[in-house]
Formats: C-alpha cells, sequence, structure tokens
C-alpha cells in the first residue's frame, strides 16, 4: 500500500461516523490496540516534546524502509499516534519526503495537530520527517 | 433573576455554542473573560483617544494620559496602596517578579542568602529566583506541603530564619485553589528582616486584597485574571524599597536626564516602565476595576463559594473520582484526578462537549512531583458561572468515564 492509499483508507473509515462520538469511541479503541513500546525503547531521547501527555515514538530501518512505532500514556493521544503509524509506517524515506498529509484535515481532526493542542502529533509527524530526511541523506 | 445570571449577562463570550453544546467555561484560573465594559473601553480609547502619554501637549495625549494615570489611582484604592506612586504597570504577574528579582534581588541580596519559597508556586515565581541564586549564589528553600495541599506551618520556623532574605509566595494556588496564610507568614518574615513579595495572580479577583493591612514589601497580579485585557500585570511595592531599587530596564519614560555620559532616572512609577507601555489595555483595566468593585468582591466571592461547596459534593459523587487540594481554605478552584484515565483525556472529551477545563501540570511541575502526579484536570470557577454549568461538568465526566473507564 502507498503513503497515500493508506490515507484514503483511514478517510474512507472515518466517513462512516456520523458524529464526534463514534469517532471518539474509535480513536480510543485504536489506543486500546496499539501495542505499547516496549520499555526498552521508552528512551529519554524517543520522547516527543512539547506534548502534555508523554508520547514516545521509536524508528527501525529495515530493507530501504523506515518503520515506526510509538506509545502514549493518553489513550486518545495513543490512538491517534496509531493512525500516524498506519499511514507512515513501512514506507521509503523518499514516499515518506514526497507526500503531503492529508488525511487528518479530511477527517476532522485537524485542530490535534495545531500547536494549541500541545499534544505533540505535530511535533511527531515532523520528527517522522526528521528520520526519513537522515535515511535519505545517509546521515544515520 | 439570579445575581450570577445578572452578570453572566456582561460577558458577551459565554453565549455561544462550542462543537454543537452551549460553552461551559471552567479554565477561570488561567484567565478570566471580559464583561462588554472592558471591550468598550478597549474600543472607545482606539477609536476616541489614542496618543502616546506623558509627554504630549496635545488634546489626545492629554486625555490618553489621564486615563491612564486614572487606572493607577483606581488600583492603588483597590489594593489600598499608600499612594498611586507605588503602582507600577508590569506586563503580567511574572513581569514583576521578575522585575523584583533583577532590581531587588540583584542589588540587596548577597552570596549565602536564603531566599524562601513554597511547593505551591507556579514556575513563574520558582525560575527567576533560579535564576538569580545561580548568579549571586544566593540559597532557594522551600516550605514543605501537607496532604491536604496547605503548607506545613508546623515546620516554618526552621525556614524562616535569619538567613533569610526574601520570602515570595503565592497567595492561593493556581493549581489546587489553596489561599495561603500570607499574614501569619508575612509577620514572622518581617520578625527576621526578611522582604515578602506575594503573587496575587490567582488571589485578586477572588479576595479582598489590603497591601497596608498585610503590610506586604511587593504584591503582583495580572489584569487578566480580574476581567481585564491581557499583557498588563501590577507590581506594588512600598515606596522606600521601589525607590532603593535600581531601574528594570532602559529606555524612554524611566529617566530624568540621558546625556551620553551618565543618564539620571525618573522618580517611581516611571522610573519602572520605561518605553511605551500598553496604554489601551492599561486604560480597559479601569473599567475591570469597576466592574469588580459595582457589584463588590465580597458578594462575587460569596457566590464562588457556594459554586465550590456545590460542585465539590457532586464531583465528590462520581466513582473513582479523587479531588487534589482539600485545604480548609479555598477558592473556588477543583483540581482532581480520575482513576484510570490520563487527565489530557478527560480534556479532549470534555471539550468535545463544549466544556472547558485545563489539564496538565499547571506550571506547577514541583507540586505535581511532590503529589505524584503526572496532572490534574482543573475545573476553576468564576462569578458568572452557574449551578448548571457544575452540572454539565458531572455529565460530561459521566460520558468521560462512560468512553475511556
Amino acid at each position: 500500500m502507498t503513503l497515500n492509499e493508506a490515507q484514503d483508507a483511514i478517510i474512507e473509515d472515518f466517513d462512516l461516523f456520523d458524529d464526534w462520538e463514534q469517532k471518539y469511541e474509535y480513536i480510543i479503541d485504536l489506543g486500546k490496540k496499539l501495542p505499547g513500546l516496549d520499555s526498552l525503547h521508552k528512551t529519554e531521547e524517543n520522547i516527543i516534546k512539547g506534548c502534555q501527555s508523554v508520547v514516545w515514538l521509536h524508528a527501525e530501518y529495515r530493507d530501504g524502509k523506515l518503520y515506526f512505532y510509538g506509545d502514549s500514556e493518553a489513550i486518545i493521544v495513543k490512538g491517534l499516534v496509531s493512525l500516524l503509524l498506519q499511514v507512515l509506517s513501512g514506507h521509503t524515506p523518499a514516499e515518506l519526503l514526497s507526500t503531503e498529509l492529508y488525511f487528518i484535515d479530511k477527517i476532522g481532526l485537524a485542530s490535534h495537530l495545531a500547536q494549541t493542542r500541545s499534544n505533540g502529533l505535530a511535533s511527531m509527524v515532523k520528527q517522522m520527517k526528521s528520520y526519513a530526511l537522515a535515511y535519505s541523506l545517509g546521515t544515520v | 433573576m439570579h445575581f450570577s445570571e445578572i452578570i453572566r449577562q456582561e460577558f458577551p463570550i459565554l453565549h455561544q455554542s462550542v462543537q454543537g453544546h452551549p460553552l461551559v467555561y471552567l479554565d477561570n484560573a488561567a484567565t478570566t473573560q471580559k464583561p462588554q465594559v472592558v471591550i468598550d473601553a478597549l474600543s472607545h480609547y482606539y477609536e476616541g483617544y489614542n496618543a502616546n502619554i506623558h509627554r504630549g501637549i496635545h488634546y489626545l495625549a492629554e486625555k490618553a494620559t489621564s486615563a491612564f494615570e486614572e487606572t493607577r489611582k483606581s488600583i492603588a484604592r483597590f489594593v489600598n496602596a499608600a499612594e498611586p506612586a507605588e503602582v507600577i504597570f508590569t506586563y503580567g504577574t511574572t513581569d514583576g517578579i521578575n522585575l523584583v528579582a533583577q532590581t531587588y534581588g540583584k542589588s540587596f541580596l548577597n552570596a549565602g542568602d536564603e531566599i524562601l519559597i513554597s511547593t505551591l508556586e507556579h514556575h513563574s515565581n520558582i525560575v527567576p529566583w533560579q535564576m538569580l541564586c545561580e548568579e549571586k549564589g544566593c540559597i532557594l528553600r522551600v516550605i514543605p506541603l501537607l496532604e491536604t495541599g496547605e503548607l506545613d506551618l508546623a515546620q516554618i520556623d526552621a525556614f524562616i530564619t535569619e538567613q533569610t532574605k526574601l520570602v515570595s509566595l503565592i497567595h492561593v494556588s493556581n493549581a489546587l485553589g489553596t489561599i495561603n496564610p500570607v499574614q501569619e507568614i508575612i509577620d514572622k518574615a518581617h520578625a527576621v528582616g526578611a522582604k515578602v513579595l506575594v503573587d496575587g495572580a490567582q488571589a485578586i479577583a477572588h479576595l479582598d486584597v489590603d497591601v497596608q493591612a498585610l503590610d506586604v514589601d511587593f504584591y503582583v497580579f495580572s489584569a487578566h485574571k480580574l476581567y481585564g485585557p491581557t499583557g498588563v500585570g501590577i507590581l506594588y511595592g512600598k515606596r522606600a524599597l521601589l525607590e532603593s531599587m535600581p531601574p528594570y530596564r532602559g529606555g524612554g519614560e524611566m529617566i530624568k536626564e540621558v546625556t551620553f555620559e551618565k543618564t539620571t532616572y525618573n522618580e517611581i512609577p516611571f522610573k519602572f516602565e520605561a518605553g511605551t507601555p500598553n496604554i489601551a489595555d492599561i486604560v480597559a483595566l479601569k473599567s475591570a476595576v469597576d466592574f469588580v468593585e459595582q457589584y463588590g468582591k465580597s458578594s462575587m466571592a460569596a457566590w464562588e463559594d457556594e459554586l465550590l461547596v456545590y460542585a465539590t459534593a457532586a464531583l465528590e459523587q462520581i466513582d473513582g473520582l479523587k479531588i487534589i487540594g482539600t485545604a480548609a481554605h479555598k477558592i473556588a478552584v477543583i483540581s482532581f484526578v480520575l482513576e484510570g484515565i490520563h487527565p489530557q483525556d478527560i480534556g479532549v472529551i470534555l471539550d468535545q462537549q463544549g466544556i472547558a477545563v485545563r489539564t496538565g501540570h499547571h506550571c506547577t511541575q514541583p507540586l505535581m512531583k511532590r503529589l505524584g502526579l503526572v496532572g490534574t484536570t482543573r475545573a476553576s470557577f468564576s462569578v458568572y458561572n452557574t449551578k448548571e454549568d457544575v452540572d454539565r461538568l458531572v455529565m460530561g465526566l459521566h460520558k468521560v468515564k462512560k468512553f475511556l473507564a
């Protein structure tokens, strides 16, 4: 699945929801289902700064692709992290760098990525792109 | 109509829907909303008499200067300062504390001197003193806290000693609502010759503040937590102290005479007000004070206390909810945790229901650490809140539990 196909799949899922309650139930469910990050990877340097809740992001590079793993102590944030991982994990650095993220807007969660939210999701996306940039430049 | 309903009419922002629900605003400890008279004062200033103050000799400048100085007089009366010159305009509480740390602190504190704060302090009453301690070699000491969220006064004599030169204490805790016994601490501090700064950010809208009766040396607060505009703070200081202190920032307004060889400084309060101040917001602050005086702070506080009692009883009914901070003397601030649910999740689900609360560490990380918490959810009430707002919060929290428990 390309990165855009992954975005479109999520948009399709969210189209089914009639109200915020269904939407948040789904996000909370995703949060509950996302396997927690191994404590080995819950390091200081994997913490995304600027969050009200602690959010961790761990990256692995295998066979030319970047795989992301994340966790949060707040369940809604963890659900949103799960969505970001579904879309952004498992692609080449080049694809990550060349694709615009539009699904968050489309599913009506843009405010969660806004600076004011202080949940660090914007920082998380930035961090994922930094990994992609670093690997594409061969600096890691 | 009920007192709070009448007051509520004066706040246009409260009459709106958020996420399809009537707004319930319970983040008043962060900032209060503004009554129409304050909003009007701002636009009247810009529409009618915007001008730079103090040196202009034209009509608008005189009108603006006079309005600006009227606010100073009004604040002096409001906190019972001995004279308006003891009222310094700053940009906020944080700015006022930094001013004192950087002027009084730098001039009069020395290596080994102790600065005493408490476990309840906001970061803005911790960091400026840490910076000063680093620079001057002073020692920062911290009054410990009881489980109730009250200061451990049984130990106070071990903390206020001959080495104590300055006590900087929060009047009312922003995170827990605890009202500190500032009078007792001021008296004890003065007995050993220490000066006292009181951070009144959370107190000013709720408690009567009489700086002369308290005999406090410095008292700081922000306009925006007193129904006034953002970007304005007040530093009250005793004349003799303010006169003994060097200026904070250099620039226009604060000078008497400038030559390239030497500059002499203006009198107080102007010595501490370099540059063009936040004239419009300072002018509008007077309307906020008028608003409070019109309804009477004690009547407002009485209603807030009733809300506190009502909300405390209602929240205690919720299974798994624990109120953090159970001091005997509190303002209408309720911090709580819900078992097994992260505060941020609570905030998100309440927001979806049009309920504004604050979640997190409330800029009091050392306090949260002391309490063993990552953060709390805080509902803070103001005079325009109603019992229906409390009911909505309770219903909102039941929904939070349904979603997340």
